[in-house]
């Protein structure tokens, strides 16, 4: 037995290594190094993009390369996607070796700690045409533009007319959102209808960014914030202050009275489609296939007014040129190519998410005045936030989760907004405010 | 240190014996047996049903024994939408390559280390060994950001020429991972419990040291080399972080950051469950051939994996 173990590893061994050296041992054909001039004078670029899965952005990111490759000789722009769950590591990890891509593209909040940590570099000349963009799809650092998204997406309520008009819940507009009254009458009719566990769905399940995008909008309706904007030097007072431990004890309600989950299912929206839940609150993109299950009988609502007016988080994917690209005057020249509306309004409609700019929007029927998605270009037009734009926001979004997630299980808000403020103070003291 | 082969069956006292055969005790451990077997078992069993459900019904199920039955609108579109989704002969290809070279490496260079330090006597030795085992308790993630930093400065020759940097290539996936002080040690312990008279006999006969490396202790050493390939191997199969900062280029991912692809704003539930089992398969494949060498080895050496 034991000579045949060890002749069976032997011969695998052998398979793959032949395998191996012929050839497999080379560079990855269409990584960071397959940037630089070629034998018949054209620069190549890299550019790197999260969107490894997602056949439709990727289609309609590659069809707008495309394009950019067949309009002149001088560059040549070489995609490379990568799954989006491992997208921002697989970054770090580039910039840690000094191999970025000469265009990458960027979660919105994380555009500032990037500029900061000198990954990227400003975007020249397009000033004018980002003039004419949604704010929360640019991404700016020390008032200059680093960033520019074809899209942006929308927190919503979701519902069914029918469960509402059942319970004699009334449906809230843009205009008339609920109170934070009559979002807790709300959720106390659906609780004592019986017939609902947990008669909203907040997402708790979620992980990630997702807390600090979906919940501290909540914060901000209520007057808090993350951090003290006129400086990002503190979050003393804005994020201990009366209005967001009024925040921190509501939202540790919505638990305690059972209206919300403490941890959801691990995905909302199919929990809502399934019934389980009457009231979801999720992004945009859950709208395909809760529509595809209800119909006209789903209602796409705003969030409720908490204080001071309904907030929603602003901001997704963006598109920026790396520092370190040998060729940056190719890169700003796709990145000027790139931002033409047809391009905004090819994505935007590939992806479903809302169109950056007015004139895109005016080409894609959903999110023509009136269209079906309109209600979530209405949405970021009128209460989106963007997140702050300070380099400190990933310590800041990692230390917010953590005291919503603690609160939501029983901490006091008090101490705990107290000591999320103190870890962040001290973060950013300890970076010198990224200055 | 003993072996299988050479550890002597503890005696069981009579009365403890008797105490074993007792109907009562015998349906507790079958009893105890059979819920482990469903704990370990079901999550299998979950993600297999699931691989041939809807999104919606995997969800629907969740509240059910339905969970874990084959009921409902099956259906093999989460399996088509895997292929059509990712490269998966490709990322398969990969792991493959990466694991089989990692363990056969590994095999080789391990048990030599072993060898020498359980036969050969030199000063230091023991310092050696001590050092090595100490390894064990650094974490990978601790390492991970410096190793990346020196495999970007290492040379490489290839047909174009000498290069630098060893990013996105499968030789970085490789070869930080070939010396293994786990292994190192598993070969240890086995070696120290082979007689060294045997080594003795052979060195009459004129064998040098790798000779009886070669011909008298791996031959005897067949439990131990099962061992350490089932355990070198699954941490190459499932390697994720390394590959995902070192790996740039698509046609160099190993299948374990293809699951990643399922995961955009909407989650492929279904497509996730479709590719977790067919990439499960070759680990369950390999432990089962491998399953009888394997709990020897274990059981010889006290490893509790």
């Amino acid at each position: 037995m034991t000579t045949g173990i060890i002749r069976k590893v032997a011969a695998a061994g052998v398979v793959a290594a032949l395998s191996v050296s012929l050839g497999a041992c080379t560079k990855g054909g269409s990584s960071t190094t397959n940037q630089g001039t070629s034998a018949n004078g054209t620069t190549e670029l890299a550019m790197w993009t999260h969107n490894a899965g997602n056949e439709e952005e990727l289609g309609a990111i590659t069809a707008v390369v495309d394009d950019f490759n067949a309009s002149q000789t001088k560059y040549k722009v070489n995609i490379q996607a990568f799954p989006q769950d491992s997208y921002n590591q697989s970054v770090v990890a580039a910039a840690a070796s000094k191999k970025l891509p000469c265009i990458l593209d960027t979660d919105g909040p994380n555009v500032p700690n990037w500029a900061w940590a000198g990954y990227l570099a400003p975007l020249e000349g397009l000033d004018e045409t980002l003039g004419k963009f949604l704010p929360s799809t640019v991404g700016q650092y020390k008032d200059k533009n680093y960033s520019y998204g074809y899209y942006d997406v929308a927190l919503a309520m979701f519902s069914r007319k029918s469960v509402l008009e059942k319970h004699d819940i009334r449906i809230p507009t843009v205009d008339q959102p609920w109170t934070q009254a009559e979002f807790d009458g709300a959720l106390k009719k659906l609780k004592d209808s019986g017939e609902y566990a947990y008669p909203a769905d907040l997402s708790t399940g979620f992980t990630g960014e997702w807390w600090p995008y979906a919940y501290s909008p909540m914060l901000q309706s209520f007057g808090g914030d993350l951090i003290d904007r006129t400086d990002f030097k503190s979050a003393d007072g804005v994020l201990n202050g009366p209005e967001a431990v009024a925040w921190a004890t509501w939202f540790r309600s919505l638990v305690a009275n059972e209206w919300v989950a403490a941890k959801g299912g691990a995905d909302s929206t199919k929990d809502f489609v399934n019934g389980k839940s009457a009231i979801l609150y999720n992004g945009s993109w859950s709208a395909k296939d809760a529509r595809e299950a209800f119909g006209d009988d789903l209602v796409v609502l705003p969030p409720p007014d908490l204080g001071h007016g309904p907030k929603i988080g602003g901001g997704s994917w963006q598109w920026a040129v790396s520092s370190s690209c040998s060729a940056p005057e190719g890169a700003m020249e796709y990145m000027k190519f790139a931002a033409q509306d047809k391009y905004v309004a090819s994505v935007a409609e590939a992806t479903r998410n809302i169109p950056a700019t007015d004139a895109a929007a005016d080409q894609v029927e959903a999110f023509k005045p009136g269209g079906e998605n309109d209600i979530f270009r209405q949405f970021a037009k009128e209460f989106a936030v963007v997140r702050p734009e300070t380099p400190g926001y990933p310590f800041i979004a990692t230390e917010f989760t953590k005291t919503a997630q603690d609160i939501i299980n029983g901490a006091d808000p008090q101490q705990a907004l107290d000591q999320a403020v103190l870890n962040i103070d001290a973060n950013q003291q300890s970076n010198n405010y990224f200055e | 240190m003993s072996t299988a082969t050479h550890t002597p069956k503890a005696k069981v006292p009579p009365a403890a014996a008797g105490a074993h055969n007792h109907p009562v005790v015998r349906a507790a451990v079958a009893l105890g047996r059979v819920l482990l077997a469903l704990i370990f078992g079901l999550p299998l069993v979950f993600m297999i049903v699931s691989s041939f459900k809807p999104d919606n019904q995997i969800f629907a199920d969740l509240a059910s024994i339905n969970a874990f039955l084959p009921l409902g609108d099956l259906t093999l579109e989460n399996y088509l939408g895997v292929f059509d989704r990712v490269p998966f002969a490709r990322f398969m290809l990969n792991s493959i390559i990466v694991s089989v070279l990692t363990v056969g490496l590994g095999l080789l260079v391990n048990s030599m280390a072993a060898f020498a330090l359980s036969r050969i006597q030199f000063r230091g030795q023991k310092i050696i060994l001590t050092v090595i085992l100490a390894t064990l308790i650094v974490p990978f993630e601790t390492m991970a950001l410096p190793l990346l930093w020196w495999s970007n400065q290492l040379p490489w020759i290839d047909a174009n020429g000498l290069s630098q940097g060893w990013l996105d290539t499968y030789q970085i996936q490789i070869v930080p991972f070939i010396a293994n002080a786990f292994s190192i040690y598993l070969f240890y312990q086995y070696f120290d419990s082979i007689p060294r008279e045997l080594d003795e006999a052979a060195r009459v006969d004129g064998a040098n040291w790798f000779r009886i490396y070669r011909s008298v202790v791996m031959p005897l050493a067949g439990p131990a080399v099962a061992t350490v390939a089932i355990l070198t191997f699954l941490p190459a199969w499932n390697s994720y972080l390394w590959p995902l900062m070192v790996v740039q280029s698509e046609e160099l991912r190993p299948a374990m950051v293809g699951i990643d692809y399922f995961k955009q704003l909407n989650v492929s539930w279904g497509q996730i469950m479709a590719y977790a089992t067919i990439i499960t398969a070759p680990v369950l494949a390999l432990f089962i051939s491998f399953q009888r060498a394997f709990i020897s080895s274990i059981a010889s050496s006290g490893v509790k994996g």
